[in-house]
């Protein structure tokens, strides 16, 4: 659940600087400590996952779905008449050809391989059910302690509230285009303004951190036949355990698209001073050339 | 100063990639190393107490209405025993089929289906879900194994009820290859644990587990032992088998399956 956190407010301001730019204390050690736990958490999360699916590949609506009901997803291999596999995904009415990634693609010593996800990007690398799902509920654990102390912690300390809530002005349709526009034109701020996140980053860390990371664990929880007993309501909200399944899917790849996003920004933003904030918690603010 | 951002910048990207590979090979050991496997599996043994500790109510699992029915319910794993014993039963129409319940009990009990089908029933429409992801819902119709187990009188000493099943996956050497599951009594005596020989109204046929096969409708598909023979009241599990307490288990799935 942690990303980027605690944007310092005036009153932390270091007053040393680097290379002449001010420094400004950051993250606290509690969003530090919980984002790297998280990275490696949702990384092996996300990689014994997919070596779940691969058990089956294919995603229904509903309350059941197995072989014979009709699935909106589905990864699947087939041959050609001179017998070359291909690998396929099935999306609604549409079929695309995606031999190397899913359906077909090449295993650990070079020979293709049926399977949906392919093995670079499954934990273990090889097909292995019981294992997989060993290394994700271990792993289920300490994700969501992890996330429950950056949650209660970020309550307790006022960091949601204080950096990540997005005030009422920054939600103002003006402010959100000229936030768009200056994504697109890769404009970072400077001086002052970096001292606080910009509205679609805070958008994006609340997505991430109170909607789609808890929707993990929800719809995780509605696919275990125990917790249903214990709290069958879970299961309706989500409209049966095949649409927690797909739903746990979706926001999965959600989640995937959020942390290119991220890394791509960290790295345009200055991979140096931002990696480096989420360790020291010292966070060098880019000069602004106005002031 | 370009020239030596750019290369540092290179050599973090080479070195995040060198990492995440460092750790994908390293995570790939890890899953190899017994030890380690065992240290990962303490996280079922916290899912079994969390889940244990919430479902100390005894609530049901959801039921469903007869519209919620699956079309088709997939029959997995054995769908026909091949065993000259199961083969003959099969013949006759399961006429001369004993379910035998032994062990640590006060009454041994060799019970036909016909007896079996005079116990009071229970009818409940659950939702089946498979390790692998899949899910079918279904209609069973069975016997409590409460109802059983009270007509055995179970030792004090019983803590888990073993099912051998009639058929046949296939085992290392030395291994009867015969499927086996368990379960603690803690399901043994839910309500809705029955052993069933209807499925949508019909009698069960083979490839869902003819005649008879287990419901334990909180757990994953692998617990729900088809083909039925043998009900053994025991207090340990290491003798059976490779000793896990199931025939999946002993290929490295959760004893408890309720997630």
């Amino acid at each position: 659940m942690a990303t980027e956190a605690t944007l310092a407010t005036p009153l932390n301001v270091s007053p040393r600087s680097k290379g002449g730019r001010e420094v400004v204390y950051r993250h606290s050690v509690v969003v530090r400590i919980t984002h790297w736990i998280n990275v490696l958490a949702i990384s092996l999360l996300l990689m014994s996952g997919l070596n779940i699916f691969n058990a089956h590949p294919e995603l229904y609506w509903g309350k059941f779905g197995a072989n014979f009901d009709p699935s909106w997803l589905a990864v699947g291999s087939a041959h050609t008449a001179a017998g070359v596999p291909h690998g396929l995904l099935r999306l609604g009415k549409f079929t695309f050809d995606t031999t190397g990634f899913l359906g077909v693609s090449k295993g650990p010593h070079g020979a293709l391989l049926s399977q949906g996800f392919p093995a670079w990007s499954t934990l273990p690398s090889w097909r292995d059910l019981a294992t997989a799902r060993r290394w994700h509920f271990f792993l289920a654990w300490i994700f969501v302690a992890n996330g429950l102390v950056y949650l209660l912690m970020g309550l307790a300390n006022g960091h949601l509230r204080r950096d990540l809530a997005p005030t009422r002005h920054e939600l103002s349709p003006a402010n959100i285009g000229r936030s768009i526009l200056d994504h697109v034109r890769l404009k970072h701020p400077k001086g002052e303004a970096a001292k606080r996140y910009n509205v679609l980053q805070k958008l994006a860390y609340v997505i991430v951190a109170l909607v789609l990371l808890p929707l993990m664990v929800l719809t995780g929880l509605a696919m275990s036949p125990g917790f249903d007993a214990i709290a069958p309501w879970v299961l309706d909200l989500f409209g049966g355990r095949q649409s927690a399944r797909s739903v746990h899917f979706i926001c999965a790849n959600l989640i995937v698209l959020f942390v290119i996003v991220h890394v791509v920004e960290v790295f345009l933003a200055g991979v140096l001073n931002e990696v480096g904030s989420m360790i020291t918690g010292k966070y060098a603010l880019p000069r602004d050339r106005h002031a | 100063m370009m020239p030596p951002r750019v290369s540092r910048r290179g050599l973090i990207a080479t070195g995040a990639a060198g990492l995440g590979g460092l750790l994908l090979s390293g995570c790939d050991r890890l899953s190899r190393a017994p030890s380690f496997q065992n240290f990962i599996g303490r996280g079922e043994g916290l899912t079994m107490g969390a889940q244990r500790l919430l479902l100390a109510g005894q609530p049901l699992a959801p039921e469903f209405k007869p519209a919620d029915l699956s079309p088709v319910f997939r029959a997995n794993g054995s769908t026909l025993p091949t065993s000259p014993l199961y083969q003959s039963l099969m013949a006759d129409g399961f006429a001369d089929y004993r379910l035998v319940v032994d062990g640590l009990v006060g009454q041994p009990l060799s019970l036909s289906l016909a007896q079996l089908k005079a116990m009071p029933t229970r009818t409940q429409i659950t939702r089946h879900d498979c390790v692998e992801g899949w899910s079918a819902i279904g209609q069973w119709t069975g016997a409590p194994l409460a109802r059983i187990l009270a007509l055995a009188r179970p030792l004090a000493s019983v803590r888990y009820v073993i099912f051998h099943c009639a058929d046949n996956l296939g085992g290392g050497p030395g291994e009867s290859g015969l499927y086996y599951e368990s379960i603690d009594l803690f399901d043994a005596f839910h309500p809705q644990t029955i052993l069933a020989w209807a499925l949508n109204g019909q009698p069960l046929d083979v490839s869902h587990g003819a005649p008879l096969r287990l419901r334990v409708e909180r757990q994953l598909g692998y617990k729900q032992a088809k083909y039925v023979m043998r009900i053994e009241l025991a207090n340990r599990m290491d003798g059976l088998g490779r000793g896990k307490g199931g025939f999946w288990e002993d290929r490295g799935y959760a004893w408890y399956a309720g997630i």
